[in-house]
Formats: structure tokens, C-alpha cells, sequence
């Protein structure tokens, strides 16, 4: 089944601090029983300090809620409330040594635990917008939900624009089926009647419509490149001049490397170079491409990939 | 401590007999079937033997209707698009709610691809309305689809029954009975199934051999194309190893189907029994009056399933879980949510699947280790108090969402 590491194998069969605590002054609960999930927080708070001097867990869930909820109970004791609040789910799963992506919402259920038993010692009232869809992509642990917002908010088409902003599909790309279904299901609601969003251009490629709407959401998901929206459309002879400004401007650090680079041909959104010298077939031609193309984005303000001439297609 | 092994309907040991058996099929007998030399004539004749005994222990009529292939659901695969290929002018499958997901992930699919695809409800109890499935049969119907034996719970569906009435409304009839052959006593020539799908796996042979059983004269277009291997009908070299060795397991399943429905259902209800005395607020799911014999699928309120087997597993018991947390998606078995079991306890309903080979101090071993595990995770839940379980746990556990 999962590969659980011996750090979550041991909270789960001794977990810490189980059970009611009967002097808590915050509590937190999060989850619901028809979810499979849910987790109750009970601490200690020093009024004088804001010092967590105990915290109690009760969870309904599986091993790596009960570990997460064990651990992070480990984690908080001693800390100030201003502290606490600093710990993040990925600071729960690093505790436990990692846990496997289909688990990571059982961290993330500690941390909103955390959050809600702090809002209710202050008095404050903690809510979340929290939602969680089905698994797709278990490479980067990224869910439906995440994906259909990203597209939704990016006006995205295609895989590859969904890889650009969420890393979903960008390592073994088993789940492109899936993705591609998010696709079809969010571009038919589009396409359906009531619709609220201006019609999406139907010229040029359809990269070029991907303005980064809400930066939030994407900054959130994308570590890749978030392309700048285009100012006006380029004319083909003035994006291949970017194109070759791009080049220009990399080009002497490749030639410090003795090496060098041409470009070839551009087909639509796919540019095709020839990489000389010492980078050409070693392992740094797949990071220089990267390079390459993460600039060309950004000159561009449009999605675009940069390949070797090697994948050219061959003309029958 | 020997480790106890109830999960026989997620796969079975081979048996020892059949593991000789199969053997001198990877040394001296390795030659290809097909060729005319001695090398390959020696493996044809085992080949034959092994369709017999398959043949004798599903009661087919000619043991040219039984189809090796690779896998249970590949055969299930072959069934449904062999249906829809042969009969162009259909365009229905009906099939119902708890298939394996052989059958219903096929079927979404085939949704996607524009054709009908009906399943059937089932009750509490995980039983279907006959009237219901009655009403459904028209002349659109390509393939009626229904699993023998529920893998989840071990409920039987009436497929002789229904297999009758399709046939009366000239529909074809599949039944995926991976789990129920070597279990229940079986006679397809005097039934009106037209293909029925089986895996060797669950059966005390290895895995990746399956059978596909098709009637005589059931129109037909197979799936993979090739080579004239069982006469055209799914081509590629056969495995012959696996192929002896599944003869071999259905000749000794036929042999144990009496101790199946004797022995190993008396050390199932003793274990039943024996948890269900000792632990409150805990229930049979599906229907114990109709069931395979060696399966016990048992809901503990108030817990959740992986952690239940993580604790069983450390000592030193292998069971399953319909539980959500177990296959990596966020809601509990499709199985349990189509019986409506309640959502206090679907997330924690563990299945206990024996064998032949389940001895009565295994059992009794089980019965003293499940209580205590439960009741260590209900100490932890929020839903739980010394005195059982929240009287409105929703009121009393408050979350800021769920
Ligand atoms: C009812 C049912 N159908 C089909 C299958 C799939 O069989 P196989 O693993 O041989 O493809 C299984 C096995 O889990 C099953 O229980
Ligand atoms: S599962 Fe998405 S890239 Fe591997």
C-alpha cells in the first residue's frame, strides 16, 4: 500500500499527547466524519506569555492523519501562539520525514487545526474556503480542484499551459488523460450559455490568451514562468526579432562555454534551435534549453517551447 | 508469529501441486504450441488438458468455449466491446452500481464515447430490483453485464436468473465472476450465460491468466488481433505455464468446493460471530443470507479503515478496506456508498476474505486480536467517549467546514 516512513509508522502506533485535555482554553476542529477526516486540537494557552504549554489531539482518520496530528502537537508545545502560527504543512510532513502526495491533505488538515484553535483561544472566528478535489496529478500531489482553478482563472488550454502554471503532468505524465478532461469539462462550460467572461479571441495561438488573471492563484501553484500579457500583438517579423534579442542576449554566456547557438526555424509556438560546442548533446542542453525558453516567455508574453533542431519534424 | 493471511479475494497463494505442475513448462516443455515439432506438441496436449479441467469445474459444454487470456479484466474488456462491435445497431450496456472496476471504469469510458450505459441501484443490502432490471431490457441492449460475486462483500446476484430473461429479450449476457468460480458449484450449459470472465489469481493459480467463456455460437469479434492462437479469438503466443497451472487449480478447486462451502464458511461465520460478540457498534454489510462462503466484510463505526489495517497488519494479519484513505480517493467504496451504508461507518468496513487454507487457530487468533485494536482507535476519535460513541456527533464536534 503506501510507503510510509518509520517516522509516521511510529506516531501513528504511539501517537503523543492522544486523547481530551481538559484545561484547554483553544480549541480547534476541522474535518467532518463523512470526509473520512477530522481532527480535533485542544492547547494550553498561558494568557500571560501565549505560550502553548500542552496541546491534546483527537482524530478520526487514517495512519497519516493520526501521525500528522501527533506530530504537530510534538511540534507547537512551547512555542508562542506567533510562533505556531509560522508552522506550515510541509513543516508537519518534513517532521514525519515526508509523507507519500495522495497524504499531504493530512498535514494540511493539522495546520488548518492549528489556525482554527489559535482563532478560537483569541476569540476570534476562523473560517476557511478550504477544498479539496480528487488527486490527479500524484508526481507533483496536485488535485482537481487546484487544477480547474488555475485553468479557470488563466483562461488555460492545453496540458502543457496547465504544467506551466501548476507542474501537474510535468513529470512521468500519466495523468494528461485527466488533465485533458478538466480541460474538455471547464472549456464546454465556457462555450455553455450564461456566459459571464468575454468570448476568448479566436485567433492566433491559442497560448496567447493565457494572461495571468488573478496573480494570487497562479503565483500560489506556478513556479514556472507566469508570461507577461503581450502589450499588442507581435507581427511575425517582430516576434523572430525578440526571438533572436533573446539569443543575442544569451549568447556570450554560452560562448564563455565554448559553445553557441542558432536559430533554426519557428513553427508557431515551437522554436527550433541548433546548439553548438561544448553544450550541444551533453546533460546541459536540456537545462540551457530551459534557460532559453523561460526568457523567450518572457520576451514574448506568450507560451512558447524551445527545442533542439533535432525534433524538428521532417518534412515528407 | 505466523503471519495470517485473510485477503484471498485480492489474491490467493498457488498451491504447491499446481506450482510443480507448471513448472517443467519454463525447462523442458517450453517449446511454442503452435510449432509442428515435438518441442511444441508435448505443450498443445497440456494445453487441451487444461481447458478441460476448466471446462468441467464452469460446466461449459465444448472445451472449445473457454478463451485464455491475460487477466480477469481483460476478459471483462473483451466481453463488453465484443457485444458492442458484433451489434452495431445497439447501443446500451446494462450493468449495475458495485462492479469490480473492470467493468465500470470500462463503462465510463464507453459513456465518453457516446453509447448508454445503465446500472442498476442496489439496496441496503446490496441487492438489485428485479423489476427494475426487467424494465430495462429493449432491443438497444447490447450486453447485460452483472458480477456473480460482489468482491467487496461476497453477495451473490441471481445471474442464472437474469442471464434467463435477457436471453428471452435475445440480449447477450456477461457475468464477471472472478471471485465467485471455485467457490460456488457452476453449470453454464444449462444456464443462459454467454460469457463469463474468471482469473486465475483468485483461484489458487498464478496471476496474469484469465479465461474468457464464451458460448457456443455468441457472435464475436475479438479484442486483440493477430495470430491464429485460440482460434483467432485473442491472439499471442499463450502462456503455457500459466495456462497448466490454471488447469491444475481448477481441478483442485473442484476437488475443495465442498470444504469451501462447508469448512471454510463454518471458520467465516466463527469469525463473524466471534468479532461481532466482542465489538458494539459494528455490522455485516451486504447480504449474509446470500454470499459467497469464505468472505466477511464487517463496518466499524467510528473508525477509519487504513488504521485499522496498519494496527492489524502489525499483528501480523492481512485484511482490506473499502475505506477511502486505502485507494488514495477522498470518498469511501463506491460498493459501500451504492448500499447507502451510513457515513458513521463506511469509512471503517474491513474485509475478511479466507481460503482453504485458513486454519481454525488463525481464526480464533483474529478474534481475540480485532477488539482491542478497535477499541484503541475509538479512544482516539473525536466522535468517541468512554461511554460509545457521540449522541449527536455532529453537534458536538463543531468544525469550522467540513
Ligand atoms: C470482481 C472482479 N473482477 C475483476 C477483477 C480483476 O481481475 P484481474 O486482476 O485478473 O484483472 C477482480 C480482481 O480484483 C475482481 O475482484
Ligand atoms: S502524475 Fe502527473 S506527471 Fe506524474
Amino acid at each position: 500500500m503506501w510507503e510510509y516512513s518509520d517516522k509516521v509508522r511510529e506516531h501513528f502506533f504511539n501517537p503523543r499527547n492522544s486523547g481530551p485535555l481538559e484545561e484547554a482554553n483553544g480549541i480547534g476542529d476541522v474535518g467532518s466524519i463523512q470526509c473520512g477526516d477530522a481532527l480535533r486540537l485542544m492547547l494550553k494557552v498561558d494568557p500571560e506569555t501565549e505560550v502553548i504549554q500542552d496541546a491534546h489531539f483527537q482524530t478520526f482518520g487514517c495512519g497519516s492523519a493520526i501521525a500528522s496530528s501527533s506530530a504537530l502537537t510534538e511540534i507547537i508545545k512551547g512555542m508562542t501562539l506567533d510562533e505556531a502560527l509560522q508552522v506550515s504543512n510541509q513543516n508537519i510532513a518534513d517532521y514525519l520525514d515526508g509523507l507519500p502526495p495522495e497524504k499531504m491533505h493530512c498535514s494540511v488538515m493539522g495546520r488548518e487545526a492549528l489556525q482554527a484553535a489559535i482563532a478560537n483561544y483569541r476569540g476570534e472566528v476562523w473560517s476557511d474556503d478550504h477544498e479539496e478535489g480528487a488527486l490527479i496529478c500524484k508526481c507533483f500531489a496536485i488535485d482537481a480542484v487546484m487544477i480547474e482553478d488555475v485553468v479557470k482563472a488563466n483562461n488555460l488550454n492545453t496540458v502543457e499551459e496547465v504544467t506551466f502554471y501548476t507542474k501537474a503532468g510535468g513529470g512521468c505524465t500519466s495523468c494528461h488523460e485527466g488533465i485533458e478532461e478538466i480541460l474538455a469539462r471547464v472549456k464546454s462550460e465556457r462555450a455553455g450559455p450564461g456566459e459571464t467572461s468575454p468570448p476568448r479571441q479566436q485567433t492566433g495561438t491559442p497560448a496567447q490568451t493565457a494572461a495571468p488573471a488573478t496573480a494570487a492563484t497562479a503565483a500560489t501553484a506556478a513556479t514556472a514562468a507566469t508570461p507577461a500579457a503581450p502589450k499588442a500583438r507581435l507581427t511575425s517579423v517582430q516576434r523572430i526579432k525578440r526571438i533572436e534579442e533573446v539569443l543575442e542576449s544569451v549568447r556570450p554566456m554560452l560562448q564563455r562555454d565554448h559553445g553557441d547557438v542558432d536559430l533554426v526555424e519557428v513553427q508557431g509556438k515551437m522554436i527550433y534551435v541548433s546548439l553548438k560546442g561544448a553544450c550541444s548533446g551533453c546533460m546541459m542542453e536540456a537545462a540551457t534549453l530551459g534557460g532559453i525558453q523561460q526568457k523567450m516567455i518572457e520576451a514574448l508574453g506568450e507560451l512558447v517551447q524551445v527545442l533542439p533542431v533535432s525534433y524538428m519534424p521532417v518534412e515528407a | 508469529m505466523e503471519p495470517i493471511y485473510l485477503d484471498n479475494n485480492a489474491t490467493t497463494r498457488v498451491d504447491p501441486v499446481t506450482v510443480e505442475a507448471m513448472l517443467p513448462f519454463f525447462t523442458e516443455h517450453f517449446g511454442n504450441p503452435s510449432s509442428i515439432h515435438a518441442f511444441g506438441s508435448q505443450v498443445g496436449k497440456s494445453l487441451k488438458l487444461a481447458r478441460q479441467q476448466i471446462q468441467a469445474l464452469l460446466g461449459a459444454e465444448h472445451d472449445s468455449e473457454i478463451i485464455f487470456t491475460s487477466c480477469g479484466t481483460e476478459s471483462d474488456s473483451t466481453a463488453i466491446l465484443s457485444a458492442l462491435k458484433a451489434q452495431p445497431e445497439r447501443n446500451t450496456v446494462i450493468t449495475t452500481m458495485v462492479e469490480h472496476p473492470a467493468i465500470l471504469t470500462l463503462c465510463e469510458w464507453l459513456e465518453k464515447e457516446g453509447y448508454i450505459v445503465h446500472k442498476l441501484k442496489v439496496d441496503k443490502k446490496g441487492r438489485i430490483d428485479m423489476d427494475e432490471y426487467k424494465s430495462l431490457l429493449h432491443d438497444r441492449v447490447a450486453i447485460v453485464s452483472a458480477m456473480w460475486a460482489n468482491n467487496e462483500t461476497g453477495t451473490l446476484f441471481p445471474v442464472e436468473e437474469m442471464a434467463g430473461l435477457a436471453a428471452a429479450r435475445g440480449i447477450m449476457f456477461h457475468t464477471d465472476a472472478v471471485q465467485a468460480v471455485g467457490k460456488i458449484p457452476m453449470n453454464l450449459k444449462d444456464s443462459k450465460i454467454d460469457m463469463l470472465s474468471l482469473s486465475g489469481h483468485k483461484l489458487h493459480a498464478p496471476k496474469g491468466i484469465g479465461v474468457l467463456y464464451l458460448r457456443r455460437g455468441c457472435r464475436f469479434r475479438p479484442l486483440l488481433r493477430g495470430g491464429h492462437q485460440e482460434r483467432g479469438r485473442r491472439a499471442g503466443t499463450e502462456n503455457a505455464p500459466a495456462i497448466v497451472a490454471l488447469g491444475k487449480a481448477a481441478e483442485l478447486a473442484m476437488e475443495h468446493l465442498e470444504f469451501e462451502n462447508t469448512e471454510v464458511r463454518r471458520l467465516r461465520d466463527k469469525l463473524e460471530k466471534g468479532i461481532l460478540a466482542r465489538v458494539t457498534h459494528a455490522f455485516v454489510t451486504g447480504d449474509p443470507a446470500n454470499r459467497l462462503p469464505n468472505t466477511c466484510n464487517i463496518a466499524f463505526e467510528y473508525v477509519e479503515g487504513e488504521a485499522i489495517l496498519l494496527l492489524l497488519n502489525k499483528a501480523g494479519i492481512a485484511a482490506s478496506s473499502g475505506s477511502a484513505c486505502t485507494s488514495g480517493s477522498l470518498e469511501p467504496s463506491h460498493v459501500m456508498r451504492a448500499m447507502g451504508i451510513p457515513y458513521t461507518a463506511a469509512h471503517g468496513t474491513i474485509r475478511f476474505s479466507l481460503s482453504r487454507y485458513t486454519t481454525e487457530a488463525e481464526v480464533d487468533r483474529v478474534i481475540e486480536a480485532v477488539p482491542p485494536i478497535i477499541a484503541q482507535l475509538r479512544k482516539l476519535s473525536p466522535y468517541w467517549t468512554e461511554k460509545g460513541p457521540l449522541a449527536h456527533p455532529e453537534q458536538a464536534f463543531a468544525p469550522a467546514y467540513a
